[in-house]
């Protein structure tokens, strides 16, 4: 049974129609069309679906849309403000953190939430919290530098006083 | 010049078609042969579009052939785009594989560009009245010097198409004053912001998606079926053809739901699997192509050692991050199809004889896609949307599940190599010969000079489907040689960088030898106990690679953690040197899984290992520190990058753990899981 809900994406609201139990991937690639969030595993194994609900990490393939109304949802598309890269999208780019690109926005989902809570990290730290994330092309030197670099630039700029 | 063009099945794209000023005058009369303007062509505004048949699967090509064109043209990267892989735009291409891009690409679009700068000289010497010799090209512009005239690209071509052909023998700016730069990447801003529309991300207009009935194991045969569940479903539409049996629906989850609905019995075949795999494929050979150097018999005569080993390799999965996928949208005849392929020349050849219409009537667009390795030569998802959305007359895309990507797609073929060598006490090889049972020829060849050699390809009725892999079968039979490679030292009582040099006559692979060792530190050997380090060399397509590994085995549990790995890679001229070093870095971790834990599990041709929780890929904690040394050699053409970096891996891990422990590993992968290995 179909019902509409009311969802919370990059700040803006959205009123959608769908089962309570589809997963939140599928109904924000149909309709706020927001493709940002990629396909991968389809079991919460890889990342690519990556976003971020209330400041925690969601794998958006595992969850119904039913649980997450009302909540803040952030997908890749809400990093970039005012045509402004975020300095992890930068980082990213500057340090070649991206091959077929396919992982990159639950990779930086997935760090986003990280620095969000704890802006000084240690290698370990992004490690262990990117864990779920995977990157088959094989960047992760590249993406802990880039998390690392952001890091620094974030500490620096103290812009995380103004979250996306 | 090269084995790339066909233009004799095929006249250049029409650069019209809505992308680059169509329709207009062109600057010489038109004629058959290859002209400048199927390649390249420049607007009013100057704006360099370059159309290629070769696809974007992550290896940044995209940016290297930009900046090869940039150079010639003497303007900046960003005034150059790049249509890729569409079938109506681009000139014939066989493909994105086999290392091809750097080595025959990257030069032919180099001299197409230096052919445009030298026409555009000689139309600004006419317009001018000044000698040609008088005129440079700089940012864009043709320039005189001497009067302070320039000019415009666009202004010279009036944004026609450039119909002269190009010059084969154009000056291009020689290697070594070539500008060796690490641009940003070309199209990477819309990576980062999700806005770039993957084959998944897609949608036409009116579009349906697909989900198709699948056989439980390779060779299966539909017995019966019953689709009157699913066609009892609102909104579903079963196809059937044949075998071929298939559901469109809304959208995917309907889809999906409707194709479990349906009901059928198939026949299946005994296949061989687990631990009768590799006894089936070693009986089951077709005839052996056998290459025969000198005479084994006088080789082994004058031995002071011989050894005798077998290696094996399990069937490994590609597991690309974006499934393969497909839209297919038919106006009456003519079919558009825009799929994730590296080949989409080939993937057009398919679709024509599966629907029986000319090549011409059939557009294969290829959007940047979600990696390949190469598992995405054929059209598997292609002509299935192609069919679905004949019958239904709507646009229908397909997307494979996970599960479909794991036991519908084909696999690395897995394989059994028996090594028997003879050597003399000092290390040098006097007999070589090697069996290869269906893991397949590329790498076969030793690099070591050995003067009797047999080396036999086995190829087999795989149980499962096989197909093609980065670096193809030279992962395998790489494997296989430096492992036994570290065997013949060990028994020999030599350093095994020590017993390769001895053998080896080709500088370059020499070369990238002592280079990763010297960086590496080879000899000074880790103090701690259950640590130890691994070598291994090879070549494969022009490119030559060394890697050394460290590791750490967990006495108690066998777990092994691979710590620092340093790898030497030389592929002549060096156009981009962080895209060679990402390339580098991500074989060296692909490799890692296919050295430690990768297998595809299967009992009687169904695959087990149907998920990516049942397949263990490599993840950020099992990455060692990686240093990658890269030779430039100015004075050799470039070579790929994409390919034999991931050659050397496994061996130097296997070797290490043989250093670390005593026991010797010789089947792939080295670790099942994370449980350690077995002893
Ligand atoms: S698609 Fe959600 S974790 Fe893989
Ligand atoms: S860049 Fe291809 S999967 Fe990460």
């Amino acid at each position: 049974m179909s019902s509409v809900m009311d969802l919370c994406v990059n700040g803006a609201a959205h009123r959608v129609s769908a089962e309570a139990e589809k997963s939140l991937l599928l109904v924000l690639r149909d309709d706020p069309a927001l493709t940002g969030a990629k396909i991968g595993c389809g079991e919460g194994e890889c990342g690519t679906c990556t976003v971020v609900v209330d400041n925690e990490v969601c794998r958006a393939c595992i969850t119904p849309v039913g649980a997450v109304t009302g909540k803040r949802i952030r997908t890749v598309e809400g990093l970039e403000e005012h045509g402004q890269l975020h300095p992890l999208q930068q980082a990213f780019l500057e340090c070649g953190a991206l091959q077929c690109g396919y992982c990159t926005s639950g990779m930086l989902r997935a760090a986003w939430a990280l620095l969000q809570r704890n802006p000084a990290l240690t290698e370990l730290e992004i490690i262990a919290h990117m864990q779920g994330n995977v990157c088959r092309c094989g960047c992760y030197p590249r993406i802990v530098r880039a998390i690392q670099q952001a890091s620094r630039h974030l500490e620096a700029s103290a812009a995380l006083e103004v979250p996306r | 010049m090269s084995e790339e063009r066909d233009t004799r099945t095929r006249p250049g794209p029409e650069p019209g078609a809505g992308q680059s000023g169509g329709g207009q005058r062109p600057l010489a009369p038109e004629s058959d042969a290859p002209k400048i303007g199927d390649w390249l062509h420049i607007d009013t505004d100057g704006l360099i579009t370059v159309y290629t048949g070769k696809v974007e699967v992550g290896q940044n090509i995209r940016t290297s052939l930009a900046q090869v064109v940039a150079e010639e043209l003497c303007d900046s990267i960003d005034r150059v785009k790049l249509v890729m892989g569409d079938t109506d735009l681009t000139p014939f291409d066989p493909g994105t594989f086999g290392s091809r891009t750097s080595s025959i690409m990257a030069p032919h679009l180099r001299t197409v560009a230096a052919s445009t700068r030298e026409l555009l000289r000689e139309l600004a010497a006419r317009q001018w009245q000044v000698p040609r010799e008088e005129l440079c090209a700089a940012g864009g512009s043709i320039l005189h010097p001497a009067s302070g005239r320039s000019a415009g690209y666009g202004t010279l071509t009036k944004g026609q198409k450039i119909n002269e052909h190009y010059n084969e023998d154009a000056p291009v700016t020689p290697p070594d004053r070539r500008t060796t730069a690490n641009a940003l990447r070309v199209g990477g801003r819309a990576l980062v912001t999700g806005e770039h529309q993957y084959v998944t991300d897609l949608t036409v207009p009116g579009m349906l998606a697909g989900s198709l009935l699948r056989p439980p194991a390779f060779g299966a045969t539909l017995r019966s079926v019953d689709t009157m569940a699913a066609e009892a479903m609102p909104d579903v539409l079963v196809v059937r053809e044949g075998d071929f049996i298939g559901v469109v629906a809304p959208d995917a989850s309907t889809a999906a739901g409707a194709i479990s609905a349906v009901r059928e019995e198939w026949h299946r075949h005994e296949e061989a699997s687990g631990e009768d795999l590799y006894s089936y494929l070693r009986t089951h050979p077709a005839e052996p192509p056998v290459e025969d150097t000198g005479s084994l018999v006088v080789g082994r005569a004058a031995a002071d050692l011989t050894l005798d080993t077998t290696y094996t390799a399990a069937y490994i999965a590609h597991a690309p991050p974006e499934a393969r996928a497909a839209v297919a949208e038919w106006s009456g005849e003519k079919l558009t199809l825009w799929t994730g392929t590296q080949r989409p020349f080939g993937v057009r050849g398919e679709l024509a004889l599966a629907f029986d219409i000319p090549e011409e009537q059939i557009r294969v667009i290829v959007p940047d896609t979600g990696a390949a390795y190469g598992g995405k030569h054929t059209g598997d998802a292609a002509v299935e949307a192609a069919r679905l959305a004949r019958a239904v007359r709507k646009p229908v895309k397909v997307v494979w599940t996970r599960e479909e990507e794991f036991a519908q797609a084909y696999v690395r073929p897995a394989g059994v190599i028996d090594v028997a060598s003879a050597v003399r006490s000092d290390g040098s090889l006097i007999a070589w010969e090697f069996h290869n049972y269906n893991a397949g020829a590329a790498g076969i060849r030793t690099p070591y000079a050995v003067p009797n050699q047999r080396v036999a390809i086995h190829p087999t009725k795989s149980p499962l489907r096989e197909g093609s892999y980065r670096a193809l079968a030279a992962t395998v039979n790489h494997f296989a040689r430096e492992t036994h490679m570290d065997e013949l030292a060990c028994a020999l009582e030599l350093d095994p960088l020590a017993l390769r040099l001895r053998n080896i006559r080709e500088s370059r692979l020499w070369a990238v030898l002592e280079a990763a060792a010297s960086r590496f530190g080879w000899g000074m050997r880790p103090a701690t106990d259950g640590r130890g380090v691994g070598i291994a060399c090879g070549t494969e397509k022009n490119s030559f690679v060394a890697t050394c590994a460290e590791v750490a085995v967990d006495p108690a549990s066998n777990r092994v953690t691979v710590g620092r790995v340093v790898q030497a890679f030389e592929c002549g001229t060096i156009i981009n040197p962080d895209a060679v070093l990402l390339q580098n870095e991500g074989a060296i971790i692909q490799g890692l899984g296919g050295a430690l834990f990768e297998e595809i599990r299967s009992g009687n041709g169904t695959i087990l290992s149907d998920r990516l929780s049942r397949y263990r890929v490599p993840r950020f904690a099992d990455v060692p520190k990686i240093e990658v040394v890269l030779l430039d050699r100015r004075d050799l053409p470039s070579a790929g990058a994409g390919e034999t970096p991931i050659v050397g891996i496994a061996p130097a891990v296997g070797n290490a753990i043989f250093d670390a422990t005593g026991v010797r590993l010789r089947s792939l992968p080295l670790v099942s899981h994370d449980s350690g290995f077995a002893v």
